[in-house]
């Protein structure tokens, strides 16, 4: 990033191919409803329906230069793959995506965008056949091929550059929000968040606000089952100190150091291990991580639909129902112009078969 | 015992030394024992025994299958410790390899101590860079085991310089840019890598990830130092399930296959 050019032509793929800088939309309704300001960074809005769209745009920017024409990339609920598919397609690059057998049956839309846009999705059977063995995966392509292959880590984990990779790519969210935020509003935000599980979108929107020491900052984090009955992906609320991945971070694992699996209703967030930048802004106290259960974040895009007419991504959800509490409780302390910045990080489309089943949807007889 | 004496053996006698690999636990705890000892009696001069961990990245479908036949067994960390002490009983110098993970969450210095008094000889460690390895470097100095660092035919001259220095018994070298598995192919990076090597050190260097047979052997103890096969044992056990007799009968006549190539190349 030392070298302007590269900054100008990342910026203006940004601008006039993925449509940045997204929208900070007031949303009203829910606003009344709270009883405090709640802005949502549209990122669901820009092309490919997620932030990771940012993220991939500038790997693939920096695999041109390195002169490389292959990426590779794991994915979760599939947004990361049909971002980095799309970048490919744009630069002319080889695509192969790994993807856990289980999430390429829950997201079986994304398995087909990837492949119309000309990639290769491989499905990983091995392990728990999700995201972590993904990018177990793609990690053993990579070891093989990097002389011609660049690996575009979706997420903020990982081993060195890969989280500083993303932090950089993806820290224009944050970067507008803050300024959408003063100009709007004459006044930075009290309050921004974002959902966690690798933690890319979060880390995108937090870098921003680091230094804002009047800024709260809250990651939310899947909480599955309920972190108390084990079935659930909330790493640094749950997990202890290890390495996974190449990254010393926090982690789900057993007494032996054996990596635990990870569940979460959210493919995008059903990861055992989190981004190790997380990992220090929980240490240190910067951040708030609060585990959200599937319930909890199921409420939410029921709520932003039927209020705001926006079907978000159930990793969003995650954030909107951990934001929306924390605009309620700001709302009493502070009023209604107590201000909550929440990063709406993807569009739900993709996961209308979860929604079908969680809320019986689709009949249109039976529907209530 | 460091795995160093058993090089020394080998090249007094003007040869190689063969190291043989399998996961503890594979395909039980008694039945690694069993599989490790024949691989003993059958020419192997350093046994390198596999901690079984859940995300083996550097690991192909061979030895991930027979990792998680072990920890789908219910194999613990303190029953690695069992295997290195009843292998390291015959004599042989017995590194254990590992990802991280695990010896951290047992705690370093506390593995160090436990894996000394059990015999083992140290670490083969393919998930962590020496720049990265305070804290098991001082363990390992403290306790007199060996570090073996990996190196990559992508290794770039500098690193290896940085890498070869940590390392102590021998230095891991990867014939080929991927993971473990058994390949019919020659590697054309793994001569070069080992000269760079051995122009920064004296310790021997070993190669392993794709050498399957005897002639393989042949060709890399002409220019290394030790041969490093695994997955071709692996893969052996793999194809006679439930049957140990045949099995280790069919690991021995595998074994004493690369055994002969060591001593012509």
């Amino acid at each position: 990033m030392a070298d302007p050019e590269f900054v100008a032509s990342f910026e203006k793929i940004c601008r006039e191919y993925a449509g940045t800088p997204s929208l900070l939309y007031h949303a009203e309704r829910l606003s009344t409803r709270v009883g405090a300001r709640v802005l949502l960074k549209r990122e669901d809005l820009n092309h490919t329906g997620a932030h990771k769209v940012r993220n991939v745009l500038g790997r693939a920017l920096l695999t041109k230069r390195m002169g490389k024409s292959r990426v590779i990339a794991e994915t979760g609920a599939g947004q990361h793959g049909v971002a980095s598919a799309t970048a490919a397609a744009y630069f002319d690059l080889d695509c192969t995506v790994y993807m856990g057998a289980v999430d390429t049956r829950r997201q079986a839309l994304n398995v087909a965008r990837m492949q119309l846009l000309g990639a290769k999705v491989i499905p990983v059977e091995s392990g728990s056949a999700t995201l972590k063995d993904a990018i177990n995966e793609a990690l053993r392509d990579w070891v093989a091929s990097v002389d011609h292959t660049a690996y575009l880590f979706g997420t903020a984990a990982g081993p060195h550059p890969f989280p500083s990779m993303v932090r950089d790519f993806t820290r224009g969210i944050g970067d507008e929000a803050r300024a959408q935020c003063l100009e709007q509003y004459g006044a930075l935000p009290d309050a921004i968040a974002a959902c966690v599980g690798g933690g890319s979108n979060a880390i995108g929107l937090f870098t921003a606000f680091l230094e804002d020491e009047d800024v709260a900052i809250y990651g939310f984090e899947p909480g599955g089952d309920g972190v108390e009955t084990g079935r659930h992906a909330a790493t640094i609320h749950a997990g202890e100190a290890g390495v996974l991945h190449g990254a010393r971070t926090y982690v789900l694992q057993d007494e032996d150091g054996q990596t635990i699996e990870s569940h979460s209703i959210s493919a995008g967030l059903d990861y055992p291990g989190v981004g190790p930048q997380h990992a220090h802004l929980a240490a240190t106290g910067r951040a708030t991580y609060i585990p959200v259960t599937d319930t909890e974040a199921m409420e939410a895009p029921a709520l932003l639909s039927r209020t705001e007419g926006i079907i978000p991504a159930i990793e969003s959800a995650h954030a909107l129902h951990g934001g929306l509490e924390v605009a309620r409780r700001l709302g009493e302390e502070k009023g209604p112009d107590a201000t909550v910045i929440i990063n709406l990080s993807g569009r739900g489309d993709k996961d209308m078969g979860t929604a079908i089943e969680w809320f019986g949807l689709g009949d249109a007889e039976e529907q209530k | 015992m460091s795995a160093a004496i058993a090089f020394e053996k080998a090249r007094a006698e003007g040869r190689a030394a063969l190291v043989g690999y399998l996961p503890a636990g594979f395909p039980t705890v008694d039945g690694s024992i069993a599989a490790l000892t024949t691989m003993v009696d059958a020419g192997c001069d350093v046994i390198e025994i596999g901690l079984p961990y859940s995300d083996p990245v550097m690991d192909g479908p061979t030895v991930r299958a027979a990792a998680q036949q072990a920890l789908d067994g219910g194999i613990r960390t303190t029953d690695v410790l069992r295997v290195v002490e009843a292998v390291a009983a015959t004599g042989v110098p017995t590194p254990v390899m590992t990802y991280w993970n695990p010896i951290e969450r047992y705690g370093v210095e506390r593995w160090a101590a436990d894996f000394a008094s059990a015999g083992g000889a140290g670490l083969i460690t393919p998930d962590i860079t020496p720049d990265y390895s305070a804290e098991w470097i001082a363990a390992a100095d403290q306790h007199d085991l060996d570090k073996v660092f990996l190196l990559a035919p992508s290794s770039t001259d500098e690193r290896i310089a940085m890498t070869t220095a940590a390392c102590r018994g021998f230095v891991y070298a990867a014939a080929v840019m991927g993971v473990t598995g058994a390949r019919t192919s020659t590697s054309e990076l793994a001569g070069p890598l080992v000269a760079r090597a051995k122009a920064t050190t004296d310790l021997p260097i070993g190669v392993g990830l794709g050498v399957s047979n005897g002639d393989r052997a042949a060709e890399i103890a002409a220019y290394a130092d030790g041969v490093i096969v695994g997955s071709a044992f692996v893969r052996t056990i793999l194809d006679h399930p439930g049957d140990e007799a045949a099995g280790l009968a069919s690991l021995r006549a595998l074994t004493e296959d690369p055994a002969r190539g060591v001593r012509r190349g």
